[in-house]
C-alpha cells in the first residue's frame, strides 16, 4: 500500500526558496502560445529564469539541465484572468474569504495585492493545473467598484504579486445596477461622478469636492476611492468593465468619447458577438465568457458558445474569462470546446493555436504582460509546462511545471488525499497514520 | 452550483403569479365527474379526491413519429460496459431492435446513417438537475426549486415547479446528448420533496415530459445547508446532530402513519411511506463520508434504502461501505473547495469508487455542466489512469447511462442499447470522451429530436422567440 508517498517529501520544498535553474527541454511537441500551430521536435531553453530560445531543435543554443520531453506537449504556463486566486480558502466560509467585504466603506480603493496568500490551496491546485500567472481581484460588494486587481505568479514564494493595482474593475450591468441603488442609470451616474472627482483630484476639471457619495450607511465612493480612480481616469491603470448586454457594451464603448484616456477592457460580454465590429473598431479587448449559452439573465439573452469565436473573427482580441467557470483550471476545457465548435455547422470557434493563445498569451497581453507571460519566446519569463497529453483535452494535466525557471512542487491537499486513499487498507493502523 | 452558492439568493420571498393562462387551463380541465372542482356543496353527493396511490398528474408523453433507423460502422458503447467496433445499432418503432457488429441484419428501405469515425452511446442521463425548477432566466420570479420554509417538506413535488419553457432543456439535448433527467428539489431542507424524471423533449406541459412509469425519488440533504438555513432562522436544526434528530423524528411519525389505517391523508407522509415501501427512491445530497455512513445506519434503523448519495465528494473514503450497501454515488469530476464540506474533493473520486466496485454516476447539478457530462466523466477517468486505475471507455460511458438509469429506477426501460429498450440514442461526431466531440444526432424513443446538420431541429423555447439569437447555434 505504500506507493506515492515519496511525493510527500517534496512538500518540504515549499519552505526553502528554490533557485532558477538553466534548463533545455528537447524533443517537445512545442506550443509557443502566440496562436501558432504546435511544433514537433521543438526545444525550449531557459537561462536565468528567462526563455532564451523556443522553436525547432535546430538553432537551439546548448546549456543547462537537459530534459527530454520524449514527444510530450510543452507549453508556456497558462495565464488565468479574471480570478480570485489567493483571496479565499473556502469561498463559502466567510472568515477565509477576502474576495468581498460587505461591511467596508471602501470600494475602488480596495487593493487585492495586500492580501494575496501564496500558500492558498487554490494556488497550489491551480499551479498543478498549469496556471503559472493570473489576474486576481476582489469583487464588488457595496458599490460598482470591485477594487484594484493584481497580477500574481503561482510559484508559492513569499512574493506572489508581480504587479499591484494593475487594473480597476467595475460592473455596469445588472450587478452594478443593483449595487448602485437599483438601476443602470444610477450606476452610470455613480461612475461619472467618481471619474469627475478623480479628474478634479489631478486638477483636470472642477474642484475636488470629495467627501463621500453615500446613501444611508452605504458608501458608494469615498475620498480614498476617488484617489484610487486617478490612475484610471488618466489611463495609467486599466479599467475592466463587466457587462453582458449589447446595449451595455455600447454604453461602455461610448465612455471613450467622454474620457478618452480610459484604457478599457470588457469582461464577460456575453452578447459581444452582436456588436463585434464596434468592439473591434474601438480596439477594446475582451475577456469573454467562453461557453455561456443560456439566457441566465435578461442581459444574456443572446448567449451562445460561438461568442468568442465570432468576436475573434471580427478582429477583437479575445481571452477566455475564468470568472464564470467552476474554477480557473477549467480554462483548458473551455479552450478545447472552442476548437470543437469549429466542427459544428453554423458555429464559430477557434483553431487550436488561437484557442490556446486565448488562455495564455492573449490574457497576458491584456494584463500588461505581453511578451513576458503566456508565451515562449526570447525574453519571456521561464514559465514552461510539460503535459500528459494535449493540454486542451479534458483530463490532460501537467507532469512538470517551471515558473520563472524554477521547477515547482505539484503536491497539495488534493494529491495528499489521493495518496492516502489510494487504498482503503486500515488493517495495520487507521488512515491518520498514513502520510 | 445551484444547490449551494445560489441557494441563499434564491430563497427570498417567492411570489406566485397566477397567469391568465393557468386560470383558463383550470376552467377547461374539470370534466363532469370532477368532484374537487365543485364549489357548491351538494347534499346528495359524496366528495372524494382520487385515492392515494392512484396515478395523478399522469404523464401524457408519447414518443414522436419516428422511422426505422440504423447506424452503421460506428464505435458503439452499449451503456453496460460493452464496446463494439464497426458496430450497428438498429431501432424501429421507438425501440432498440438489434445491436451488433457489421453483419447485424438490417432491413432494406430504412434510414441508414454511416457512423464511420463516429460513436454511438445510449442517451445521456443526468440524475441531478434543477432545469425547469431553477430555469433560465434565473430571476426571482422563477426561483421554484426549494420549498425551504420548513426543515422537512416531503409533501412538495418538483414537477409542480417545472417550467417546460426553460431553454436549458434544449442545450442539454443539443450539446450534451441528454435524453432523460431527474429534476430534484433543492437542498436547503432535510427532506426537499419528490423528484420527477423527465424525457428531455420540448413540451407545453410538464406532463408532456414526464418519463412514463419512472418511479418517484425523494430528495434529502445532509450537512451544512439545512443547519445553516434553519439555524440562521433560530430554529432546529442548527447542527448536524439536529439534522439527524429531525430526520429520525420524521421517519418515526411516518412509520406511525403507515401503521394507522385511520390516519387522515397526509401528503408528506404519503411520500415517506412510499420510501418505506421501496416505491420511492432516496436521493440524498451528502458530501462527507462520515455523514453518509450515519445516513446508512439511519436508513437501516428506519427500514428504508438509499438509492444514491449526491455530490458525494468524499465517497472515495468509504467506497467499500458504499459497495456493501449497494448505494450509488452521483458526483462531479472536479468541484472542490467552494464550501467546507467540499474541501476534500479530489479528481480521483470516481476512479477510487470504481476500484472498490461501487456504483459511480457523474451528475451535473448545473445548467452548464449538464451540457458536458461526457467531458466531466473523461476527466475522472484520466485521473484514475494516472494512479494506475485503468477504467475502459465503455465503463466510463456506463457512469452516464446505465448507472444513472439504475439509480433512478428506469434501467429496465432505458440507459443501455439492448433489444426492447427505448431507442434513446446519441450519435457523436467523435470519441465522446474527448473535448473535441459533440452530439451530431440525438434520438428519443426513436424520434430524431436533434440533428446538428439541420438548424430547424434545434428546439427554441417560447421564451426565446423574438429574442436576440433565436435559433442560433448555442
Amino acid at each position: 500500500m505504500k506507493r506515492l508517498l515519496t511525493l510527500a517529501a517534496s512538500a518540504l520544498a515549499l519552505s526553502t526558496p528554490a533557485m532558477a535553474q538553466d534548463v533545455t527541454i528537447t524533443n517537445a511537441r512545442l506550443v509557443l502560445g502566440d496562436g501558432s500551430a504546435p511544433i514537433d521536435n521543438g526545444t525550449v531553453v531557459v537561462q536565468g529564469g528567462t526563455v532564451v530560445y523556443a522553436g525547432p531543435a535546430s538553432g537551439a543554443p546548448a546549456g543547462g539541465t537537459a530534459v527530454d520531453a520524449k514527444g510530450a506537449w510543452v507549453t508556456p504556463g497558462l495565464f488565468a484572468t479574471v480570478t480570485t486566486l489567493g483571496l479565499a480558502d473556502v469561498s463559502a466560509v466567510g472568515e477565509t474569504n477576502d474576495i468581498t467585504a460587505r461591511g467596508t466603506p471602501f470600494s475602488a480603493a480596495l487593493d487585492a495585492s495586500t492580501a494575496i496568500n501564496p500558500t492558498s490551496q487554490h494556488i497550489l491546485v491551480h499551479r498543478a493545473a498549469g496556471i503559472t500567472r493570473a489576474a486576481t481581484t476582489t469583487m464588488p460588494a457595496g458599490s460598482i467598484f470591485a477594487g484594484q486587481g493584481a497580477i500574481i505568479d503561482l510559484d508559492g514564494d513569499p512574493r506572489p504579486v508581480m504587479q499591484a493595482r494593475a487594473f480597476q474593475m467595475i460592473n455596469l450591468g445588472e450587478g452594478g445596477a443593483d449595487r448602485a441603488g437599483g438601476s443602470r442609470v444610477a450606476a452610470h451616474a455613480l461612475l461619472r461622478a467618481a471619474l469627475r472627482e478623480a479628474q478634479a483630484l489631478v486638477g483636470k476639471t472642477g474642484i475636488p469636492e470629495t467627501t463621500e457619495i453615500a446613501k444611508d450607511d452605504e458608501v458608494f465612493l469615498g475620498r480614498f476611492d476617488a484617489e484610487a480612480l486617478v490612475p484610471v481616469v488618466t489611463g495609467r491603470q486599466k479599467l475592466y468593465v463587466a457587462v453582458d448586454r449589447m446595449a451595455d457594451i455600447r454604453a461602455v464603448l461610448a465612455l471613450k468619447a467622454e474620457y478618452p484616456r480610459l484604457d478599457l477592457v470588457l469582461v464577460g460580454a456575453t452578447e459581444g458577438w452582436l456588436v463585434a465590429n464596434e468592439i473591434a473598431a474601438a480596439g477594446v479587448p475582451v475577456i469573454a465568457n467562453g461557453l455561456i449559452d443560456l439566457p441566465e439573465t435578461f442581459e444574456q439573452l443572446g448567449a451562445t458558445q460561438s461568442n468568442a469565436g465570432r468576436l475573434a473573427k471580427a478582429g477583437v482580441k479575445v481571452a477566455i474569462n475564468a470568472a464564470t467557470l467552476q474554477d480557473p483550471r477549467r480554462l483548458q476545457q473551455v479552450a478545447g470546446n472552442l476548437v470543437a465548435l469549429t466542427r459544428m455547422p453554423g458555429a464559430s470557434g477557434m483553431d487550436w493555436g488561437k484557442a490556446f493563445a486565448a488562455i495564455s498569451s492573449v490574457p497576458a497581453e491584456i494584463s500588461g504582460m505581453g511578451g513576458k507571460a503566456g508565451v515562449l519566446k526570447p525574453g519571456a519569463l521561464g514559465d514552461v509546462v510539460l503535459w500528459t497529453d494535449d493540454p486542451l483535452e479534458v483530463g490532460s494535466v501537467p507532469t512538470r511545471v517551471f515558473i520563472g525557471g524554477v521547477e515547482q512542487d505539484l503536491t497539495n491537499h488534493q494529491t495528499r488525499l489521493r495518496d492516502r486513499y489510494i487504498d482503503l487498507d486500515e488493517s495495520d493502523r487507521p488512515k491518520a497514520y498514513d502520510w | 452550483m445551484l444547490a449551494d452558492t445560489k441557494l441563499r439568493a434564491r430563497m427570498g420571498v417567492m411570489v406566485t403569479l397566477v397567469s391568465a393562462l393557468a386560470l383558463s387551463a383550470c376552467t377547461t380541465t374539470g370534466g363532469s365527474g370532477d368532484p374537487a372542482s365543485a364549489s357548491a356543496k351538494s347534499d346528495d353527493k359524496e366528495f372524494a379526491a382520487t385515492p392515494a396511490g392512484d396515478p395523478v398528474f399522469a404523464s401524457t408523453y408519447k414518443p414522436f413519429p419516428n422511422v426505422a433507423t440504423a447506424l452503421t460502422g460506428a464505435t458503439v458503447y452499449d451503456g453496460k460496459g460493452g464496446k463494439i467496433e464497426n458496430g450497428t445499432v438498429f431501432f424501429s418503432g421507438g425501440k432498440i431492435v438489434a445491436v451488433g457488429g457489421p453483419d447485424t441484419p438490417i432491413p432494406a428501405d430504412i434510414a441508414v446513417f454511416d457512423g464511420t469515425g463516429k460513436f454511438v452511446t445510449p442517451g445521456i442521463i443526468d440524475i441531478h438537475s434543477h432545469l425547469g425548477d431553477y430555469p433560465s432566466p434565473g430571476v426571482e420570479a422563477h426561483s421554484d426549486g426549494n420549498e425551504a420554509t420548513s426543515p422537512t417538506t416531503p409533501e412538495v413535488w418538483a414537477e409542480h415547479s417545472v417550467w417546460p419553457q426553460d431553454p436549458g432543456f434544449s442545450r442539454a439535448l443539443a450539446n450534451g446528448g441528454v435524453t432523460a433527467l431527474q429534476i430534484l428539489p433543492g437542498s436547503a431542507n432535510l427532506m426537499g420533496g419528490r423528484s420527477v424524471t423527465l424525457k428531455n423533449v420540448p413540451a407545453r406541459t410538464v406532463q408532456g415530459m414526464k418519463f412514463p412509469d419512472a418511479p418517484y425519488g425523494m430528495k434529502m440533504a445532509c450537512g451544512e445547508n439545512p443547519k445553516r438555513v434553519y439555524g440562521g432562522r433560530g430554529r432546529m436544526p442548527s447542527t448536524r446532530m439536529g439534522n439527524f434528530a429531525v430526520n429520525r423524528e420524521t421517519w418515526l411519525s411516518a412509520i406511525d402513519y403507515a401503521n394507522d389505517p385511520k390516519a387522515k391523508r397526509d401528503l408528506g407522509k404519503e411520500t415517506l411511506v412510499g420510501v418505506l415501501k421501496g416505491e420511492i427512491l432516496i436521493h440524498n445530497h451528502c458530501y462527507r463520508a462520515d455523514e453518509m455512513a450515519l445516513v446508512l445506519d439511519m436508513a437501516k434503523e428506519m427500514g428504508y434504502k438509499v438509492s444514491t448519495f449526491h455530490h458525494a465528494v468524499e465517497a472515495y473514503k468509504i467506497g467499500d461501505l458504499l459497495r456493501e450497501n449497494d448505494v450509488c454515488s452521483a458526483i462531479w469530476a472536479d468541484w472542490y473547495g467552494f464550501k467546507m464540506e467540499s474541501y476534500d474533493g479530489i479528481l480521483e473520486n470516481a476512479a477510487f469508487l470504481q476500484r472498490e466496485g461501487a456504483c459511480v454516476v457523474i451528475h451535473s447539478d448545473d445548467q452548464n455542466d449538464i451540457q458536458r457530462l461526457n467531458q466531466e466523466a473523461a476527466k475522472a477517468q484520466a485521473a484514475g489512469l494516472r494512479v494506475g486505475i485503468n477504467i475502459p471507455d465503455a465503463t466510463v460511458i456506463q457512469w452516464l447511462t446505465h448507472n444513472a438509469a439504475k439509480a433512478m429506477g428506469i434501467d429496465d426501460m432505458t440507459g443501455s442499447l439492448e433489444p426492447g429498450k427505448m431507442a434513446d440514442v446519441v450519435l457523436w461526431n467523435g470519441d465522446p470522451l474527448s473535448v473535441y466531440s459533440r452530439p451530431e444526432k440525438v434520438w428519443i424513443d426513436g424520434a430524431l429530436m436533434f440533428d446538428a446538420m439541420n438548424p430547424k431541429t434545434r428546439p427554441v423555447s417560447d421564451f426565446e422567440l423574438g429574442q436576440p439569437g433565436e435559433g442560433d447555434v448555442k
